[in-house]
């Protein structure tokens, strides 16, 4: 059958629209990367002339390569700690009925209602008063309560889904609960806890305005380092870290997709 | 009373039964989900738990199991009292409905998984897995991974894991409900066979009444937590005790009657004007007055309208089986208005036609008007 005109009106329309809204939501990025290559010394757009150099600088710049160093190790570090707290916790949301359940449920998901400058603020003011180094622990903590619903609600979420039954099937063939636990439940659930660690880890080496608080010149952040940088200096470095930044979380993702397909990982099977 | 139509009240002991409820019951937050159940399970016995869903049965499969903790009673297994131990150190094997088998481990991985937990020397398992294999017709799958079998295949692997053990009792939790019809008959064929052979307990759970029959040696047939009668196939379908399980169990022609004047097993019945007398199989009567009439539709035959002894009834539709037909009738004396009876296709009365349906002097049975039994 022939279309109408007017299809192909809205037919063409709706394509249209797609490609301008995915190129929105890219346009940033783009921005970013074009802005990345400038040769000039100004951030400037679109560059007249072309160069590498920012991206030496980069490398060269001491306080972004011990912000990377210090990222890595405090998502790294933060990630795996509210990773074996959330699990923890979603299991024993999952699994059992208890009296203040709900009160659990709320202090467990409070942080998402408590904004980012208040958690750093608050353990800024408490170390103060204890009078604790401002050491990378200190980040490490405010991170960790940071991530931790994130973690909680994902890995209840990959329980909520878990069939049972394999714990039942484990049992009867005579596994004692913790053998159930090391054979069956936690290599079905990895796909879960794998999306809750990682999630957790891209949220810390992304996190900003709690970190501002309680960082000091030897354990600030790279999103820390690079607010630094940019209150001095107005040049593309930025712009080339941005770049590799997100390379280097694609390139995490492309290595947790070959290992685990994910689809799988992220719940969206 | 025997104690067969008495499943509520505690039997008497003989020899050590391969499983023994005595009076176990289990509630959901104040929900009755199991009322107090006395069973016995003889050894190397096929005992179907048959009911809709909701009656009770998964309850107590799961009681047996273990995988719940009754609230009252006790639960014995060769004599062994069990009411406490854990599911891994009760010996049993289990079939689930979607066979659960382990996703991230292999055929023969899966199959092992028993022999591993029991720390069997690894000659043994290898020995003892191709032989589950072999008993189960998938020699040459032990390298597969459970997503790459068929749902029949997927079957056996599950009984092979289940029977790898030498389990005290083997647990079917509706096993075949996920198959298609011609692979079903014959895995219940297999099933049964293999059952026998190995002269296994088995509780089977079903809401299939087909499958109960067929497989059985007896059926408990469950409803809203209590066990409505307890017997061997031939028992539960042609002397079914109640309403209930006449019903459940095959097809049923049920028309009001009146009880006119009961003397031994024998009854005179008033079946909208019919006079009737029958001679029933059951244990307890009801009083004289407003009853039920059940009859088989085999036990039935139609006849010309007007033939005394017979109920009148008029043709509303015939429908074509193939090698029978169903002829359902409207009839003003039963209870929903409609009753079906099956004749050769050739045979198939016109709509509208008037007839009479005769039904056999002995047989049928009457239940009380609220169809409760005991």
């Amino acid at each position: 059958m022939k279309k109408a005109p007017f299809d192909h009106v809205l037919d063409w329309s709706g394509r249209i629209l797609l490609t301008l809204i995915l190129g929105f939501v890219m346009l940033p990025f783009v921005v970013v990367f074009i802005a990345s290559f400038n040769d000039s010394a100004i951030l400037s757009f679109p560059p007249k002339s072309w160069s590498f150099r920012w991206y030496a600088n980069v490398f060269e710049y001491r306080d972004f390569r011990k912000g990377l160093v210090n990222s890595l190790k405090i998502a790294g570090i933060g990630a795996t700690l509210a990773l074996l707290a959330g699990a923890g916790f979603a299991y024993v949301l999952n699994r059992y009925e208890f009296k203040f359940k709900s009160v659990l449920n709320g202090v467990l998901m409070s942080p998402l209602v408590i904004p980012n400058f208040t958690i750093g603020l608050g353990l800024l003011i408490l170390s103060a008063a204890a009078s604790l180094p401002r050491s990378i622990w200190l980040v490490v903590a405010v991170h960790v309560i940071i991530v931790l619903p994130f973690v909680v609600r994902s890995v209840y979420v990959s329980l909520q889904n878990f069939e049972t039954r394999y714990e039942q099937a484990a049992e009867s063939l005579g596994a004692t609960p913790t053998r159930v636990l090391m054979t069956i439940t936690l290599p079905l659930l990895l796909p879960g806890l794998v999306s809750g660690g990682l999630f957790a880890a891209i949220l810390s080496f992304n996190e900003f305005t709690a970190s501002l608080f309680v960082v000091n010149q030897r354990t600030q952040t790279l999103p820390v380092a690079m607010y630094n940088y940019v209150r001095e200096y107005a040049d593309p470095t930025l712009a080339a870290v941005s770049v590799i930044y997100v390379a280097m979380v694609a390139v995490i993702l492309l290595i947790v997709h070959k290992l685990f397909r994910l689809e799988k990982v992220l719940n969206v099977e | 009373m025997s104690s067969e139509n008495a499943p509520n009240t505690p039997p008497k002991t003989c020899e050590v039964p391969a499983v023994q409820i005595d009076g176990v019951s289990k509630s959901f937050s104040g929900t009755v989900a199991l009322e107090p159940v006395w069973l016995k399970i003889r050894k190397g016995e096929f005992l179907t738990l048959l009911g809709p869903s909701g009656c009770g049965k998964t309850t107590l499969l799961n009681l047996i199991a273990g995988f719940l903790e009754a609230d009252k009673g006790e639960l014995f297994i060769n004599g062994e009292l069990v009411t406490q131990v854990p599911p891994h150190q009760r010996e049993i094997g289990i079939v689930f409905q979607n066979y659960a088998l382990f996703p991230h481990m292999t055929v023969a991985q899966n199959i092992a998984y028993g022999l591993r937990t029991r720390r069997v020397p690894k000659v043994e398992t290898a020995d003892r897995v191709r032989e589950a294999l072999a008993l189960v017709k998938l020699e040459g799958f032990a390298g597969r991974r459970p997503r790459q079998l068929s749902g029949g295949q997927q079957q056996r692997v599950a009984l092979a894991r289940a029977l790898v053990i030498r389990p005290r009792v083997l647990l079917l939790d509706e096993p075949f409900s996920a198959l298609d019809r011609n692979l079903r008959t014959a895995m219940q064929v297999e099933l049964k066979e293999i059952q026998s052979r190995l002269g296994l307990t088995t509780v089977f759970v079903t809401h299939d009444q087909s499958e109960a029959l067929s497989m059985s040696d007896r059926i408990a047939v469950m409803s809203r937590g209590r066990i409505r009668q307890i017997g061997t196939p031939p028992d539960i379908y042609d002397r079914p005790q109640s309403h209930f399980v006449s019903n459940f169990v095959g097809d049923a022609n049920m028309f009001q009657a009146t009880l006119k004047e009961k003397t031994g097993t024998l009854v005179q019945l008033d079946v909208g004007g019919t006079r009737l007398t029958l001679d029933t199989y059951q244990d307890e009567l009801p009083e004289p007055g407003q009853v039920t009439l059940f009859a088989r539709p085999e036990q039935c035959h139609l006849t010309k309208a007007g033939q005394p002894g017979t109920i009148p009834a008029t043709v509303a539709l015939s429908v074509y089986q193939g090698s029978y037909a169903e002829v359902h009738l409207d009839c003003l004396a039963a209870e929903t208005g409609r009753v079906m009876q099956r004749v050769p296709a050739s045979e198939a009365p016109e709509e509208g036609t008037a007839v009479g349906i005769a039904l056999p002097a002995s047989g049928p049975a009457i239940y009380d008007l609220q169809g409760s039994f005991s």
